[in-house]
């Protein structure tokens, strides 16, 4: 080893929670660039409501039985996700592969209910600018639900196949980070797309 | 073996038992850091050097064919009512240079001189997520590509560098000009938030030990700032690029004032983007500039605080300015007077650092090498084209020059003098530490002055040929009004500009053959990417460094400790914590991957596709699925080997012996 003054680092830790690894870096990265596209998203369905008299325009009111219960759906699903996120701290190994099990199957769920969604939005995206707003903003998240199935299931893949690193608990506990997230972005946009319409 | 003695009388030796010892970390390094050989290797590459020379070489690129078009219009503007280009080759060519210089030149470019830049100045051995990195310089390269391989075969857009609908929509936008703009925005978006994202966590995360925030250069500040405005800003243009998209190829009516949509609404997504884009490419232009007049004044940059509040505020105000671009579309009066004021509000902090960097020179003993000549091209440049900027900040005066050659000669100085001259300062300031050679320093001066003058005479007459009322975008003019002896200026001041680019690229080539070598410190600067060799190793730094003070390599003693206790044979890296950058975790990086290329050449299909069918869209997400899953998925012997103790200490036999039933 060397004979000048140094610092030793070799005793640190190779993973940690919360804001210490990378991951956290990055899965913030995320949510702050989504986020602000659905900010924006909110954005211009309120641009296009605000100059028109009847909202929606023309089509009947979007019904929102199968909207809430995905709302109800995402909500629920937040407990194993809380549960994962638990295990995966305290590097509970048979912990983590269960309750992500669960998650997967709540997002699945969502994930189905969505489509249903679609058929009773009363209206087409190619019908007005109403239509393709509320179409798109609900494609959007969408896709959000699909990707944090698809990589949930990557990741619990990883977990049963092994081998097992310290940093796939962080991985596990960033991955119920982002479905917050996700969770996050469906209570506004639910609101907007079946209330909105009736309250303003 | 005859060895064993020479190494036994070594270790008598302290001093040499050390080399011996430093020779093996560094073979050990060199093994685990560098590049695979070969043209696979070459692919495969995620060391942040590799990507960002290829990020550099390739937004240069654009650059010279993006300059080519310019001499193309200034060819034909050249006299009036000139044939050189008929009327649509020049739309399509007025909208190529706007969009390649923009998105293909000006914001790459500035990424990827932080992708070299930024881990060395902070004392990281890589960028973070370095296979990321490799992504965005391969997503960005197959964008670029797919605009220009479209332009060739006569598909370039054609409706300016901001696509107004409707001119772009469904309705006058015909064939698929103006979706290869939009999807090459995509591209360029996905590239530069990924980017993004990799600055943000370097600059928070990897940073030397004793770097705390108040110590971390003003560079790096300013990619730092440039990073955020990345992330809040290309949101915006994809979404906007999303809806002109969807609204040509699927139906929507977004933009469709007949069903509901609104075409102002696009003006206001792609400036709530467009203006901070600005800021995008000039805020590390402004790091660029204090980072060289520091070094050449020979003492630290005066005022630090007040620049980087200054660098953070005009981040902050560069998102309120957006409705200046849109004065001339009948909106409140009331809104117009708001964003006025924060239009003339930004001179402020510009003020600031502008007032900093002349305290700086007063203080110092300035050497005017050809890094520092750009710097004071800068500021001459600069200030004109902020003071234009104040002017138009005022409604009634952009009304009046709005969409003329006034306009255009404002932002050629904001951008060349803010952007373009800083950058070439930045390119003769490192060459030395990329290359491992020195620019040849007369031939230096000499492309600055031919530069700058080639500069002023093209553009400043256009300041007055739009007061005389040439309007932007026409392709040719009348004799009788009068705009052509200074139109034929301004192509003969292009003609030096080109040369001066010319000269430029004779220097490098010449220096790259049969410049002086570099030391480590050529110029006597004070960050820490002059603390090791000239190219620097795979790995940057032998033992990673630590600093002492902001101006490290000037104040810290002979014996300033090093980091040691990372393993060589792994890419080991120091995590450090946020705020006081001390050390918090050792982090395990990726190996060199071909994965980052395959996922880009999925993404491409997916992209290029969606130009022609929607069902790209879910068919084409197959195989980027099926390529991140290959991207992320751990090799197992490697997993094998990384030493879980934490896991041990927590489950002690039990973990292995879960691991030992299901594995
Ligand atoms: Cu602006």
């Amino acid at each position: 080893m060397s004979a000048r003054p140094n610092i030793d680092v070799s005793n640190l830790p190779t993973f940690a929670f919360g804001h210490r690894p990378l991951t956290w870096w990055c899965t913030w990265s995320l949510i702050l660039i989504e986020g602000g596209m659905f900010v924006v998203i909110f954005a211009t369905y309120f641009f296009l409501r605000t100059p028109v008299p009847d909202w929606p325009p023309g089509v009947a009111y979007p019904r929102p039985f199968w909207g809430t219960v995905n709302l109800v759906i995402i909500l629920v699903s937040c407990l194993p996700n809380h549960w994962a996120k638990k295990a995966a701290e305290s590097l509970d190994l048979r912990g983590v592969r269960v309750w992500l099990a669960v998650m997967i199957v709540f997002a699945f769920a969502a994930t189905a209910v969505r489509f249903v969604e679609f058929g009773y939005l009363n209206c087409r995206w190619d019908q007005n600018a109403y239509g393709s707003i509320v179409w798109v903003s609900m494609g959007a998240h969408l896709l959000h639900l699909v990707t944090d199935v698809l990589d949930s299931i990557v990741l619990l893949a990883l977990l049963i196949v092994g081998p097992v690193e310290g940093t796939r608990f962080t991985d596990a506990s960033e991955n119920a980070l982002y479905w917050y997230f996700v969770v996050a972005l469906w209570v506004p946009l639910y609101v907007i797309i079946y209330w909105v319409p009736r309250w303003m | 073996m005859a060895e064993e003695p020479l190494k036994r009388e070594l270790a008598n030796d302290e001093a040499l038992a050390e080399e011996v010892a430093d020779e093996h970390e560094r073979r050990a390094l060199e093994k685990t850091w560098g590049d695979e050989p070969g043209f696979w290797g070459w692919l495969a590459s995620t060391n942040h050097k590799t990507v960002g020379k290829r990020f550099i070489y390739t937004a240069f690129g654009f650059f010279i064919l993006a300059g080519i078009l310019a001499v193309l219009m200034r060819v034909q503007l050249a006299r009036p009512e000139s044939t050189f280009l008929n009327p649509d080759l020049y739309n399509q060519i007025f909208t190529m240079h706007g969009t390649t210089m923009m998105f293909l030149f000006a914001v790459p470019v500035m990424e990827a001189v932080a992708v070299f830049i930024l881990p060395l100045m902070l004392g990281a051995r890589n960028i973070a997520f370095p296979r990321l990195n490799a992504f965005g310089y391969w997503v960005y390269l197959f964008g670029g590509i797919m605009l220009w391989v479209a332009f060739v075969m006569n598909v370039g857009p054609d409706a300016g560098w901001f696509a107004y609908v409707p001119l772009s929509g469904p309705e006058y936008g015909a064939g698929k000009r103006a979706d290869f703009w939009a999807q090459m925005i995509t591209f360029t978006e996905v590239s530069a938030l990924v980017v993004a994202t990799e600055i943000i966590t370097t600059f928070f995360k990897l940073r030397a030990p004793g770097m705390s925030l108040n110590r971390v250069p003003i560079y790096c500040w300013s990619v730092l700032v440039m990073a955020f405005m990345v992330f809040f800003a290309m949101p915006t243009i994809a979404w906007a690029s999303a809806c002109l998209m969807m609204d040509r190829l699927i139906g929507t009516h977004f933009f469709n004032p007949a069903e509901g949509g609104d075409p102002l609404l696009w003006q206001h997504l792609f400036w709530f983007f467009g203006h901070p884009e600005v800021y995008i490419i000039f805020i590390p232009g402004t790091g660029f500039v204090s980072t060289i007049l520091s070094t050449f004044s020979r003492r630290p940059i005066f005022g630090y605080t007040a620049l980087v509040l200054s660098l953070v505020s005009t981040g902050f105000i560069g998102f309120g300015l957006w409705v200046h671009h849109m004065f001339a579309t009948g909106l409140p009066r009331l809104g117009e007077s708001f964003f006025t004021g924060a239009t003339i509000m930004i001179a402020i902090p510009s003020g600031v650092q502008i007032f900093c960097w002349i305290a700086t020179l007063w203080g110092g003993r300035p050497r005017f090498k050809s890094p520092m000549m750009f710097v004071l091209g800068f500021f001459f440049i600069f200030v004109i084209g902020g003071m234009t900027g104040v002017m138009q900040g005022a409604v009634p005066v952009d009304l009046q020059v709005h969409d003329t050659y006034f306009v255009v000669a404002h932002f050629h100085y904001v951008l060349i003098g803010g952007a373009v001259f800083p950058l070439f300062g930045a390119f003769h300031y490192w060459f030395p530490k990329v290359t491992g050679r020195m620019l040849g320093e007369k031939l230096g001066h000499l492309t600055f002055w031919v530069m700058f003058v080639g500069f002023n005479l093209t553009f400043f007459p256009m300041h007055i040929l739009g007061l005389r009322g040439m309007p932007r975008r026409v392709y040719t003019y009348q004799p009788h009004l009068g705009w052509g002896d200074l139109n034929l200026l301004a192509s003969a001041g292009g003609v030096l500009l080109t040369l001066g680019v010319l000269l430029f690229i004779v220097n490098a080539l010449r220096s790259l053959r049969a410049g002086v070598l570099a030391s480590d410190n050529p110029w006597g600067a004070a960050t820490l990417e002059w603390a090791t060799t000239s190219p620097p190793p795979a790995y940057n730094f032998l033992y990673p460094p630590t600093v002492d003070s902001r101006d490290t390599l000037w104040t810290q003693p002979a014996d300033q400790p090093v980091v040691v206790g990372l393993r060589s044979d792994v890419r080991e890296v120091l995590v450090t914590r946020t705020l006081d950058a001390e050390p918090d975790l050792k982090a395990e990086f990726p190996d060199s991957s071909i994965w980052p290329l395959l996922a880009a050449l999925a993404t491409t299909a997916m992209f290029i596709g969606t130009i022609f069918t929607p069902w790209a869209f879910p068919v084409g997400m197959v195989p980027i699925f099926a390529t991140l899953t290959g991207w992320f998925w751990p090799k197992k012997r490697q997993a094998e080997e990384r030493p879980p103790e934490e896991v041990k200490q927590k489950h002690g036999k039990r973990y292995y012996k879960l691991r030992g039933q299901e594995s």
